[in-house]
C-alpha cells in the first residue's frame, strides 16, 4: 500500500526524520544549544524533548567543541549522536574535533573504531540575518577527509537524507539551507523513506546543457531553468549533487558527455569551491566532449556582507540564466 | 551590608607514600602481595620498555616518541585501580598505563614506527582508545563516553589522562563542564609533570594547585602525589566509586616530573637546569615503591634480578614480534576513509597502485 503523503516544508520533514529514527533506535541522542525546551533557534527539533525526554534531546552548555567533541564520545560507545550547531557560523569552534578526531578515528585505528555522528547546521543566506549568520563554507568541510558532506535541496529529501546521516557509519556534516527551511511545502511521505549517501540525484533530464548545483541555489537553479524553458525551448538535464563530500562526480561527467556544455551554480565564494572541483573533473574526465566552456555562477571572494546587502552578492536566477544563455549560444 | 563569603574550598593532597619510603599505613590501600608486586613490575616494564624505545629511536627503527620515564606511577596506579568495563582514554604519555590495560609493546611499537596498524583493541573490543595527539581534545571524548555509560545505565567510568599543559586548553575547560553538568562518571587525571615542551607549570596559569581548577566546576578535585602510586591507586579508586555511585566526575592532580625529554625531538637541556632534574630523580617513584617491597619482606636483590630478566626477556620478544611485521597493506588508508564505498575514492586507489607500481618498475 502507498504511503500517506504529508505537505510539509523542510524544517517539519527534518523534524520527522529525526523523529522517525529516535523512536526506531534508542541509541540516536540529540545535542545541542536550545534545541530540547526551545525546540531550536528554527524548531528542527521542536516537541522531540516531549516525546524523548531530556536524556535523549541534550540541552548542552554553550560550547561547540564539546558538542561534537561529547558526540564522539558518544558515538565510541555505540551511540547515534545528532549534534546541532546553531548557525554554521559558528561551527568553525567544532572543526578541530572533526578534522582532528572524527574524520580520523577509522583511519588511526584502522578500522576498530568507527565515528558515526551527524552535525546539523543551517547555513547560507537570504534571511537578513546578523554577523556570520550566513555563509555557505561546504567546501571548508568537504576539505577533511573522512567526513561526509550532505546538503538537501528540499522537504523530501531533507527528511530521507537525515535518516540516511544517522545510520551512515561516518561523521556526516549535514547543512540545511535555512532559506529553504519555510520557502516550500513538498510532499512527503509518511512511512520511512531513505535516500543513499554519496548519490547526486538528476532532477531533471536534457540533452543540450547540463546544470550542476545543490542546496539552497537549487531553486534559484530550477526557476533559471524554466526561464530558459520558456524562452528557448532547451532541453537542459539539471544535477542535484545532495552530497558534496565524497563527490559523485561520475553522474556530472557521463551528463557532459552527453550534452558537451555545463553551468554549476553555488552560492558559495568562487576560489576553491564545489564548482571549481566540478570543472576540474570535468577537465580530467570529459574535456574532448565540451563545445563550450564550462561556467560557474558563484558568490564572490569577499567576506559575506550585511544583509543590507547581501541580496546583491547572491546568484541570481537571472545570472543563471545568462550564463546558460551564453553556454548554449557558444560557438 | 557587609561583604559576605559565599565560597571557600580546599585542595586536600594525598601522600602514602613519601620520597623516603615512608608508608602512612593508616592510608594504604589494601592490595595482596601480588597486586603490589604486579604494580611493581608494571612500572619496572614501563621504565625499561621506554629505555628500549630510546634506542630503538635512536638506531632509526621507529619513529619520535614520548617517553614516559619517571612518571610510570601517575598511570599504573590508576590503571590498577579501574574495573573490567572502565575505559582507558589516553594521551601520548600513559605507556605503562595502557600496557596495564591490554595494550602491547609490539603494538606501541608498530604504532611508533609509522603504522596505525599499532593501535589494535586489546582483544578486539577493549576499552582503550587510541592515543590523542592533540593536546587536551580527548577529554572531551572522554565525557561522551561517560554520558553514554550513564544513559545505557553501565557499572562503568571512564578515565581519561591528559598533562599539565592541556589544562590550558578550551576542550579540557568544556569538558569539565560539561562532566560536571551531566553528573558523568568521569576521572579526569593531570599528569603534572612540570613542563609542557618547553614551558614550565609556573608559565602555564596561575593557579596554585592544578587540582583547585576543579572547584569552578562545582567537582572534587585532589591533589596527589603523582611519584607515589599507592596513592594515585588510592584517589583513581575513590573517584571510581563516586563515579560508578552516580555522584559524577572527579579531578586528579597527579605531580609528577618528567625526567627526559618531550619526545626524541628535543633537548630539554636548553630549559632547564641539570639541578632540577636530580632533584627529581631523588623523588621518582619506582625506588621508593622497591624499598617499600622490601621493608614489607615480600622484595629481594634476587626477585629484582630476575624480575628484570623477565621484563628482558618480554621486551625482546616483543622487538622480534615488532620486526617481524612488515606486511603493512599500502593501500590501507583506502580502505578507511569511509564505511561505505565510494567511486571517488575508487578511483584514486587504483590510481595510486598503478602509480606504485610504476615507481617501482622505474626502480
Amino acid at each position: 500500500m502507498a504511503s500517506e503523503m504529508l505537505k510539509l516544508n523542510m524544517v517539519q520533514a527534518i523534524n520527522l526524520g529525526l523523529e522517525q529514527e529516535m523512536a526506531k533506535d534508542d541509541s540516536v541522542v540529540l545535542l545541542g544549544e536550545d534545541i530540547g525546551v526551545d525546540g531550536g533557534v528554527f524548531r528542527v527539533t521542536d516537541g522531540l524533548i516531549d516525546k524523548f525526554g531530556e536524556e535523549r534531546v541534550i540541552d548542552t552548555p554553550l560550547a561547540e567543541s564539546a558538542i561534537i567533541g561529547t558526540a564522539i564520545g558518544m558515538a565510541l560507545a555505540g551511540l547515534r549522536p545528532v549534534g546541532e550547531m546553531q548557525f554554521s557560523g559558528f561551527s568553525y569552534l567544532m572543526i578541530p574535533q572533526l578534522e582532528g578526531h572524527a574524520s580520523r578515528f577509522r583511519s588511526r585505528s584502522q578500522g576498530q573504531w568507527t565515528c558515526p555522528i551527524v552535525m546539523r547546521m543551517p547555513y547560507g543566506g537570504g534571511v537578513r540575518a546578523m554577523e556570520h549568520h550566513s555563509e555557505s563554507r561546504e567546501a571548508t568541510y568537504g576539505h577533511f577527509p573522512g567526513t561526509k558532506v550532505v546538503i538537501p535541496s528540499s522537504p523530501r529529501n531533507a527528511r530521507a537524507l537525515i535518516v540516511a546521516a544517522i545510520r551512515d557509519p561516518d561523521p556526516v556534516v549535514f547543512m540545511e539551507p535555512k532559506r529553504s527551511y519555510r520557502a516550500f511545502r513538498e510532499e512527503v511521505p509518511a512511512d520511512e523513506e531513505v535516500m543513499e549517501i554519496g548519490k547526486a540525484q538528476i532532477v531533471q533530464d536534457g540533452t543540450d546543457l547540463t546544470l550542476v548545483s545543490f542546496g539552497a541555489m537549487m531553486r534559484t537553479t530550477l526557476q533559471a531553468a524554466e526561464e530558459i524553458h520558456k524562452a528557448k525551448g532547451a532541453s537542459l538535464e539539471i544535477i542535484d549533487l545532495l552530497t558534496i563530500a565524497p563527490l559523485d562526480i561520475n553522474v556530472v561527467v557521463e551528463s557532459v558527455k552527453k550534452t558537451g556544455r555545463c553551468v554549476v551554480v553555488q552560492e558559495a565564494p568562487r576560489t576553491l569551491g564545489v564548482a571549481s572541483e566540478i570543472i576540474a573533473a570535468i577537465n580530467d574526465k570529459a574535456l574532448l566532449y565540451l563545445e563550450a566552456p564550462v561556467k560557474r555562477v558563484t558568490g564572490y571572494d569577499v567576506v559575506t556582507p550585511y544583509f543590507g546587502r547581501e541580496n546583491m552578492y547572491m546568484p541570481s536566477a537571472q545570472l543563471v540564466q545568462k550564463a546558460i544563455d551564453e553556454t548554449i549560444d557558444f560557438r | 551590608m557587609p561583604e559576605k563569603v559565599i565560597e571557600e574550598f580546599t585542595i586536600p593532597r594525598l601522600e602514602i607514600l613519601d620520597e623516603d619510603a615512608n608508608l602512612d599505613e593508616s592510608l594504604e590501600p589494601e592490595l595482596s602481595e601480588q597486586q603490589l608486586v604486579a604494580m611493581y613490575r608494571a612500572m619496572l616494564l614501563a621504565r625499561m620498555g621506554d629505555e628500549r624505545k630510546l634506542k630503538l629511536q635512536r638506531q632509526g627503527r621507529i619513529g619520535t616518541f614520548g617517553p614516559s620515564i619517571g612518571q610510570e606511577a601517575s598511570v599504573v596506579g590508576p590503571a590498577f585501580a579501574m574495573g573490567e568495563a572502565d575505559w582507558f582514554v589516553s594521551a601520548f604519555r600513559e605507556f605503562g598505563g595502557r600496557l596495564v590495560v591490554g595494550d602491547s609493546i609490539t603494538n606501541q611499537l608498530v604504532y611508533y614506527n609509522g603504522f596505525e596498524e599499532g593501535t589494535v583493541r586489546p582483544n578486539g573490543d577493549g576499552r582503550l582508545l587510541p592515543f590523542s595527539v592533540i593536546v587536551g581534545a580527548q577529554a572531551l571524548h572522554a565525557v561522551g563516553l561517560g554520558y553514554a555509560m550513564k544513559y545505557r545505565k553501565e557499572k562503568s567510568a571512564v578515565l581519561v589522562f591528559m598533562g599539565d599543559g592541556a589544562t590550558s586548553q578550551g576542550d579540557f575547560h568544556e569538558a569539565m563542564n560539561f562532566a560536571a553538568v551531566w553528573r558523568a562518571p568521569v576521572v579526569f587525571i593531570c599528569q603534572n609533570n612540570h613542563w609542557a615542551i618547553s614551558v614550565p607549570r609556573e608559565k602555564q596559569t596561575r593557579s596554585r594547585s592544578i587540582a583547585q581548577k576543579a572547584i569552578a566546576y562545582q567537582m572534587p578535585g585532589i591533589q596527589v602525589d603523582g611519584n607515589d602510586v599507592l596513592a594515585t591507586y588510592s584517589a583513581t579508586k575513590e573517584a571510581l566509586e563516586r563515579a560508578y555511585s552516580g555522584e559524577g566526575p572527579t579531578f586528579i592532580e597527579a605531580v609528577t616530573y618528567r625526567l627526559l625529554m618531550h619526545t626524541t625531538a628535543d633537548d630539554p637541556t636548553k630549559y632547564r637546569t641539570e639541578d632540577e632534574v636530580e632533584k627529581w630523580k631523588n623523588r621518582e617513584p619506582l625506588i621508593r615503591f622497591r624499598k617499600c617491597l622490601e621493608k614489607k619482606g615480600i622484595w629481594s636483590d634476587e626477585k629484582q634480578a630476575n624480575l628484570e630478566d623477565d621484563i628482558k626477556r618480554e621486551i625482546d620478544a616483543a622487538v622480534q614480534e615488532f620486526e617481524k611485521r612488515t606486511d603493512f597493506k599500502p593501500d590501507a588508508p583506502f580502505d578507511h576513509v569511509f564505511g561505505t564505498r565510494h567511486e571517488v575514492i575508487e578511483e584514486q586507489r587504483q590510481e595510486f597502485l598503478a602509480n606504485l607500481a610504476e615507481e617501482a618498475d622505474n626502480g
